[in-house]
């Protein structure tokens, strides 16, 4: 049971060409936009049609190119929820839900709208019509419509994209719970590396239509293979790398040597470390520890970021070479602290690819 | 193709019906095989009319289908609806001021027609004798006055035709802001 995907597409400027299973868990497909994902749930949809390849849904052929099967989207049963929504317009929101049902019996049509309407919490908004809706009400009557249908797969499309930030995280954990009661496959496409971190235990990393990295989420994030991986999985610093012995590196750009915890191979090429996860270094000796300059600093509502030069003080002229992410009550220790400052890398959380 | 009638002159668009329907014409033929002459009768304005006004009707319904937001016509068919319910339950209802505009307007233009009709249709008094032809042999004849008759008619019927196209912009701006639109 679940869904195979094997398919290549010609697009303007690259071809996708992927390939993927998964079970009943909520898979993720992470990318830049532009980077095809949002093409490859059409495809499975049968919206868009690939040049060759295969889809199988729970032992069901739902396009196959060498077979010469390519099933309408109307017999592929999937639950698609587009990211403007696509809410009919003219129906009420109880007649959008049951716009996809309309063969079944009237009687046994009202109880799915009925419970459909429950578990998206809209009970007495049925008469509305979707202009008259929050872009979260619209959201919520959009997945209705698409679990009435019953659907053996359940196509996200940038869900969240359309919403603002406070409706977003409120979104988040309403959406994770609705999916922990769905059984059936669900693909989530999203750009926000934190949507896919709190939704998806599974994930695909895509770029110009090729799979940059594959496994459960914890993993890939942990450590991506790629650095387009590292990239889209929010790592933010980068600098070229020499390998000098199985647990020793040169970072070529900054200047330093680190140690790490795992094994190195001896090809690496980048070292990447993530904005959040440099440490002050408190005692003397603990290794991986550099000292730098302030650059620059720029505020976000929550936290600092602060902009670090390594090798020598530029007073805010030159690029910066390290973002370092931290919060505002460290800030305002570190902020009269005499430079250069001690930092240290945690071998840990080094990421080499 | 379709749009020609709307850049052709008249008279031109008259003609070339005259040779489709003519005698000798394939049509005319067709329909001389079954007793049928079209030519100077009644049926023969009634195509004239729908041959002029056809690119009107056919341009603004095509624009207002093709002004629908394709992903929900895509969400429609995801939900394994058929086609052709999609087609009246949601394309037709989602473009219908434009269906109801392009009908106004290929009215419009089908009453005013004056030389298609003529072509093919000629000025038999009772018979297919159109406004617009009437106002004009009457104006030649001298008949100023009844003449004048048929121009208020006209003007009546214009007036009528032109509110309702202001109503239909209004509902429409409306529309586009409420319905889905692109």
């Amino acid at each position: 049971m679940g869904l195979l995907v094997d398919i290549q597409k010609k697009l303007p400027g690259f071809t996708l060409d992927i390939k993927f299973e998964t079970g009943m868990d909520t898979l993720g497909l992470l990318g830049a936009s532009g980077s095809g994902k949002s093409m490859t749930l059409r495809c499975i949809a049968g919206i868009d049609k690939p040049d060759q390849g295969r889809i199988v849904l729970n032992g069901r052929t739902l396009f196959d190119s060498q077979k010469g099967i390519n099933l309408p989207c109307q017999k592929r049963k999937l639950g698609y929820l587009f990211q403007n929504y696509a809410l009919f317009p003219n129906m009420t929101v109880e007649e959008n839900i049951g716009f996809g049902i309309g063969d079944k019996k009237r009687a046994d049509r009202l109880a799915i709208i009925k419970e459909q309407v429950k578990m998206i919490k809209l009970e007495g908004l049925e008469k509305r019509y979707p202009n008259q809706l929050s872009g979260g009400q619209q959201q919520r009557v959009a997945l209705a419509r698409a679990l009435a249908i019953e659907p053996e797969a359940l196509l996200l499309d940038e869900p969240f994209s359309a919403l603002d930030d406070y409706l977003r995280s409120h979104m988040v954990k309403q959406l994770s719970e609705t999916l922990a009661d769905y059984r059936g496959v669900t693909l989530f496409v999203t750009h926000n590396m934190n949507e896919v971190y709190s939704i998806c235990h599974k994930l695909v990393v895509l770029a110009l239509g090729k799979i940059e990295a594959q496994g459960g989420t914890v993993e890939v994030f942990r450590s991506p293979p790629s650095l387009v991986a590292a990239q889209l999985t929010g790592c933010k610093n980068f600098s070229r790398a020499k390998y000098i012995s199985p647990f020793d590196l040169q970072a070529l750009d900054w200047g330093i040597n680190l140690k790490t915890r795992s094994e190195i191979p001896q090809h690496i090429k980048w070292v990447g470390i993530r904005a959040h996860t440099i440490e002050m270094s408190l005692e003397e000796k603990e290794g991986n520890e550099f000292q730098c300059w302030l650059n620059s600093a720029s505020e976000t509502p929550s936290r600092m970021t602060v902009y670090l030069d390594l090798e020598t003080e530029t007073g805010g002229k030159g690029n910066h070479q390290i973002q370092w992410e931290i919060t505002k009550q460290m800030w305002s220790e570190l902020k009269n602290k005499s430079q250069p400052w001690k930092l240290r890398i945690n071998p840990e959380a080094l990421i080499v690819v | 193709m379709l749009t020609l009638p709307l850049v052709l002159p008249p008279t031109v668009v008259g003609f070339l019906l005259l040779l489709m329907f003519g005698k000798n014409g394939p049509l005319g033929k067709l329909l001389m095989a079954i007793g049928m002459t079209v030519i100077f009768s009644w049926p023969a304005t009634v195509i004239a009319a729908a041959v002029v006004a056809f690119p009107l009707m056919y341009r603004t319904v095509r624009s207002a289908f093709e002004q629908i937001d394709q992903n929900i016509i895509n969400a429609a068919r995801t939900l394994g609806v058929s086609e052709w319910k999609i087609f009246w339950k949601i394309t037709i209802p989602l473009s219908w001021p434009g269906v109801a505009a392009g009908t106004i307007l290929a009215f419009a233009r089908a009453l005013g027609d004056f030389g298609a009709t003529l072509m093919i249709g000629g000025n038999i008094p009772g018979k297919t004798l159109t406004i617009p032809a009437a106002i004009f042999f009457a104006a030649e004849g001298g008949e100023m006055r009844k003449a004048l008759i048929w121009v208020m008619l006209i003007f009546v019927i214009s007036l009528i035709v032109m509110t309702l196209m202001n109503y239909w912009t209004d509902y429409q701006s409306k529309m586009i802001t409420s319905n889905g639109r692109k």
